[in-house]
């Protein structure tokens, strides 16, 4: 370290455990890494549970469990951004996840989902501007016996056509126009 | 746990078994089209009719035949019967069937008719299968260990804690013929002999449950519906190579099954048949489950590994091979989830039956998940050897409204697309891989005249260049490259040297990529230019060096075809 | 420590068992390129460029982590290896925004060096001329992604000599990037000791010391104007 070059020491993470000591999510998060008995290797079960707690990942969220895990913050950043099912930025209210694997492709799942891009304008993996819906894409739910399958909400939708997602997603979108 | 306790536990289901049993599909297909609606109006219209003591109502796993579903299924016992699963008494199937259906298929108990559409069992949809892996599929609760137990589960276990070595046990695996169903088609006896021989005082056995290639979903559907056999497969694999610790690792993709096996490994575990000391032998196992995040390159052995070590799933170069030194440097067994619900039926059945059923050198049964552009569509469980025309016209019933079948694209995006000459191919690994495709998880999707081959190509490189994990060069860049290519063909702006340079980059990325990811992402493009190259000459512009597309006596498509000889050996087409 | 014989390119020599295929070339006098590889660090074997044949062995193996065995006859000069080789150097160029004649590296960038070597004379592949950002927001260096390789040295060094682990990798595929802590800008992470290795690492000018690029390249003509002052007018208050 060169000391001229010293910078003022940050206080980021002093705050971030105070902020937490006041929120109950975060005390459920740090019982289920203590059930990992705070192991490193369960890093991905952790980010699993804070998803599921918070919703996404904020930063703040993922030096919380750097700091409990004990491991470097890039690399639970690293680990973060690797695996698509998790999210750094908050999802909108409803979720519309078209799946684009194969047997939904080959039956025209491009298609509802250009029907539905264009319809809310935003593209796939964007969320609209008044945060009413996500639009995300999945690379095969395993659903391909009634494809194509679009998942609303978390409730897995069979056969779809553009129309019949278009007609699904009325009352998510278009609030105005 | 004793052997006495396990036959205690059947003959008590068997006892409490009532005159009907309503089987009702509870698989993430038909629960799609609301099956947990469809059965909690079953169980109401059974007490309103008062038929409580006569009727039972069972969620099953999956009955197959998915484009029907929701699927019930009405069983009557014959006097003197013990289970269920002897197919004489297996009743009337009915399809699509709505809460609103539930009243009057109930009232068919006591002679009364219904309006619902039935299916026919007798189809070769249902009749030209064979099972092993599902042979409980669609019958037992899978949410209940004690309707496992009563169909002999866990029996096998046992037998082998008690009466075999491991090293016979490994022994019997080997001459059972079983090569691993994941998609190499490794035999998995030697594996386990390898992992076996390994001296280290810590060893894994780890279940792949990662079913990533699109259009796959047998893997899903095996923990759906039966996810003992799965844990009963891989302590015995444990038992065989010396490990203590399973781990599964299943995508996120299906909370379902992960909530199945969550289950199944808490009964499994209170009744003693995982844990410490099982069947009051020294052998102790514990399995934990390990969720996927969305990652198809952790299929790969070696990046699922990093995956499991809370790492970035990136594969590592091989040797060592994780047989030597795999999870936490740890000599591990890694097995896909159908290899494993192979084991117990070949331990219960015994090597030579497994080995009497399928070809000279792919032994036993495969399950495929059949989609696509084909009227049945759901899971086919067949032996070894069958041809792919008995699946897709026979079984599947060909194309749906008429249409023709173009190809079947079998591996997923590591595999290729098998054209419909080629429909006499009996499905083993060997038949699959001469034509440049590979047997694969299981996915098989029928493509007709309406799909265009070069954008299937696409599609998988699309498919690839987004899943590629980003570590080594060629599967980096190299798909990226290809799929510029393969844009630029669709678009109509590539010229016959662009085609070329399309195909170098295939044998390049193939033969230097890291892991398996890239050495298989070429796959749809070569095999789509192996049978359809003129899709991709006909998209040709001009080159002014070239052929021309367009010569005047027609004959140019060929001619470029012929001129584009690739610099490296394939294997001609046919042969 | 027992020894194996081998052959690399038709040359007998002997290794040392826990030798990897790289090692045993180096002291054979022979040189396999590469560019992932660095000493002092574990090796990766992501670049693929130091891929040899083994006969007997169908895939090719990255001989930075392929160990030696009694009796391998490794060819490291075959046709089809120099063309996967240029291939690779071609799409690594290809990939990002390799512009050597305003980069910092010029003259001393491995990946140069390479390519010139290889004998890659052009490109053939399009180039992606992807968008990617500077980041000189750190005191001493600076990142420019537009150059980067994805070798992960820096984050090899970062974590395995420093300690520190301000370095990783974030996304995957072509989107994968080098980042510091939580991706944020170099100069605001917390964790960085400013020791420089990872800029000792960097093959190409990726990572670079600051006051090194082009653009930063000021000359101070007031210096010289206050000596001729100084020296004319006997003035040396400037």
């Amino acid at each position: 370290m060169i000391a001229t070059l010293f910078n003022a020491k940050h206080d980021r993470l002093p705050k971030i455990l105070e902020h937490a000591s006041g929120d109950k999510r975060f005390k459920i998060l740090e019982a289920h890494m203590k059930k990992h008995q705070f192991r490193q290797d369960a890093l991905i079960e952790v980010l699993h549970k804070a998803q599921e707690l918070f919703g996404y990942l904020e930063d703040d969220l993922l030096l919380f469990i750097a700091c409990k895990l004990k491991l470097p913050a890039s690399r639970v950043y690293g680990v973060a951004t690797f695996y698509h099912f998790f999210t750094l930025k908050p999802n909108g209210r409803h979720t519309c996840v078209v799946c684009l694997g194969t047997a939904c492709y080959v039956k025209g799942a491009a298609k509802i989902l250009a029907a539905v891009e264009e319809r809310t304008k935003v593209k796939a993996g964007e969320t609209t501007p008044d945060n009413e819906l996500s639009l995300l894409t999945a690379r095969c739910i395993g659903a391909c016996g009634i494809a194509p399958a679009v998942v609303y909400d978390g409730t897995v939708t069979p056969r779809q056509t553009p129309e019949t997602a278009l007609d699904h997603l009325k009352g998510w979108i278009g609030h105005g126009d | 746990m004793v052997i006495d306790d396990l036959t205690e536990i059947a003959d008590k289901e068997r006892a409490a078994r009532k005159r009907y049993t309503i089987r009702c599909c509870m698989a993430a297909g038909c629960m799609s089209s609301n099956s947990k609606g469809v059965k909690e109006a079953l169980e109401d219209a059974v007490n309103q009719a008062g038929l409580q003591q006569m009727v039972e109502v069972r969620g099953v796993g999956c009955m197959k035949l998915c484009c029907q579903g929701p699927l019930v299924q009405i069983d009557s016992a014959t006097a003197g019967a013990t289970f269920a699963l002897e197919s004489n008494e297996v009743g009337p199937l009915y399809q699509k069937v709505t809460p609103e259906d539930a009243n009057s298929l109930v009232s068919t108990l006591k002679g009364g008719q219904t309006p619902v559409q039935r299916g026919d069992p007798r189809h070769p949809f249902f009749s030209a299968q064979l099972s092993i892996v599902l042979a409980n599929s669609g019958f037992i609760d899978p949410e209940r260990i004690e309707s496992y137990i009563t169909a002999e589960g866990y029996q096998a276990l046992h037998d082998v804690l008690r009466e075999l070595t491991p090293k016979d046990l490994i022994e019997r695996i080997i001459k059972s013929g079983l090569r691993g169903r994941g998609g190499a088609g490794y035999p998995t006896g030697l594996k386990w002999a390898t992992v076996g021989k390994a001296a280290s005082q810590q060893k894994y056995v780890i279940c792949n449950a990662d079913e990533g290639d699109p259009g796959a979903f047998m893997d899903r559907s095996v923990l759906e519906s039966d996810p003992h056999s799965v844990l009963e497969g891989m302590a015995i694999a444990a038992y065989a190579v010396g490990a203590n610790q399973g781990f599964i690792y299943v995508r996120a993709e299906y909370p379902l099954a992960i909530a199945r096996l969550h289950a199944a490994i808490k009964q499994a575990k209170k009744y003693g048949l995982l844990g410490s000391g099982i069947f009051e032998s020294p052998f102790n196992f514990n399995i934990d489950l390990r969720i996927g995040a969305g990652a198809f390159v952790c299929g790969e052995e070696t990046a699922l590994m990093a995956s499991v070590e809370g790492k970035r799933g990136t594969p590592r170069p091989r040797p060592p091979f994780p047989a030597e030194s795999g999870l936490y440097n740890s000599p591990t067994l890694i097995n896909n989830v159908e290899t494993f619900a192979n084991v117990a039926p070949i331990v219960r059945k015994g090597a030579e039956w497994f080995a009497g059923i399928g070809t000279e050198k792919s032994k036993g049964t495969k399950v495929f998940a059949l989609a696509g552009k084909i009227t049945n569509t759901g899971l086919i469980e067949v032996p070894m050897g069958t041809a792919l025309r008995k699946i897709v016209e026979e079984m599947g019933g060909g194309a749906p409204d008429g249409g023709k079948i173009k190809a079947v694209q079998t591996g997923g995006p590591s595999g290729g697309c098998i054209p419909a000459e080629e429909l006499d191919t009996p499905v083993d690994y060997d038949s699959l891989t001469k034509l440049g495709s590979i047997m694969g998880s299981g996915g098989m999707i029928v493509m007709d005249e309406t799909t265009k081959m070069v954008d299937v190509a696409r599609f998988f490189m699309e498919f690839c260049m987004d899943e590629s994990c980003g570590k080594c060069v060629p599967c980096r860049a190299g798909t990226a490259q290809m799929h510029q290519l393969l844009n630029k063909i669709l678009a109509g702006n590539a010229t016959t040297r662009d085609l070329q340079k399309l195909e170098e980059l295939c044998y390049m990325v193939k033969n230097t990529s890291l892991c398996g990811l890239g050495q298989t992402a070429p796959n749809p493009v070569l095999s789509t230019l192996r049978f359809f190259r003129k899709e991709y000459t006909d998209l040709l512009m001009p080159d002014a060096f070239g052929p021309r597309p367009n010569a005047v006596n027609g004959t140019g498509h060929a001619a470029a075809g012929r001129n584009l000889a690739p610099t490296e050996g394939v294997p001609s087409s046919g042969k | 420590m027992a020894a194996k014989t081998l052959t690399i390119d038709g040359k007998q020599i002997s290794a040392d068992e826990c030798a990897t295929i790289l090692e045993a070339a180096a002291d054979a006098g022979i040189t396999i390129p590469t560019l992932c590889h660095l000493e002092g660090v574990y090796d990766v074997g992501a670049c693929r460029l130091c891929l040899v044949e083994v006969t007997g062995i169908s895939k090719l193996l990255p001989a930075c982590t392929t160990k030696v065995a009694e009796g391998m006859e490794i060819r490291t000069d075959t046709e089809r290896l120099i063309r996967y080789r240029r291939m690779t150097l071609e799409l690594l160029l290809a990939e990002r925004n390799h512009v050597c004649a305003v980069c910092v590296a010029n003259g001393h960038c491995e990946l140069q060096t390479l390519a010139f070597n290889q004998g890659v004379d052009h490109v053939r592949y399009e180039y992606c001329f992807p968008k990617w950002e500077v980041d000189n927001s750190h005191a001493l260096f600076g990142m420019d992604h537009n150059r980067c390789l994805l070798c992960t040295r820096c984050v090899r060094v970062c974590w395995h000599i420093e300690g520190a682990g301000t370095k990783n990798v974030s996304g995957r595929g072509a989107k994968a990037r080098i980042i510091s802590d939580l991706n944020q800008p170099w100069g605001t992470s917390d964790t960085c000791t400013k020791c420089g290795k990872c800029v000792m690492a960097c093959p190409t000018g990726a990572l670079f010391y600051k006051g090194s690029t082009n653009s930063e390249m000021e000359r101070d003509r007031d210096k010289l104007e206050f000596i001729v002052t100084a020296r004319e007018k006997k003035q040396w208050i400037a």
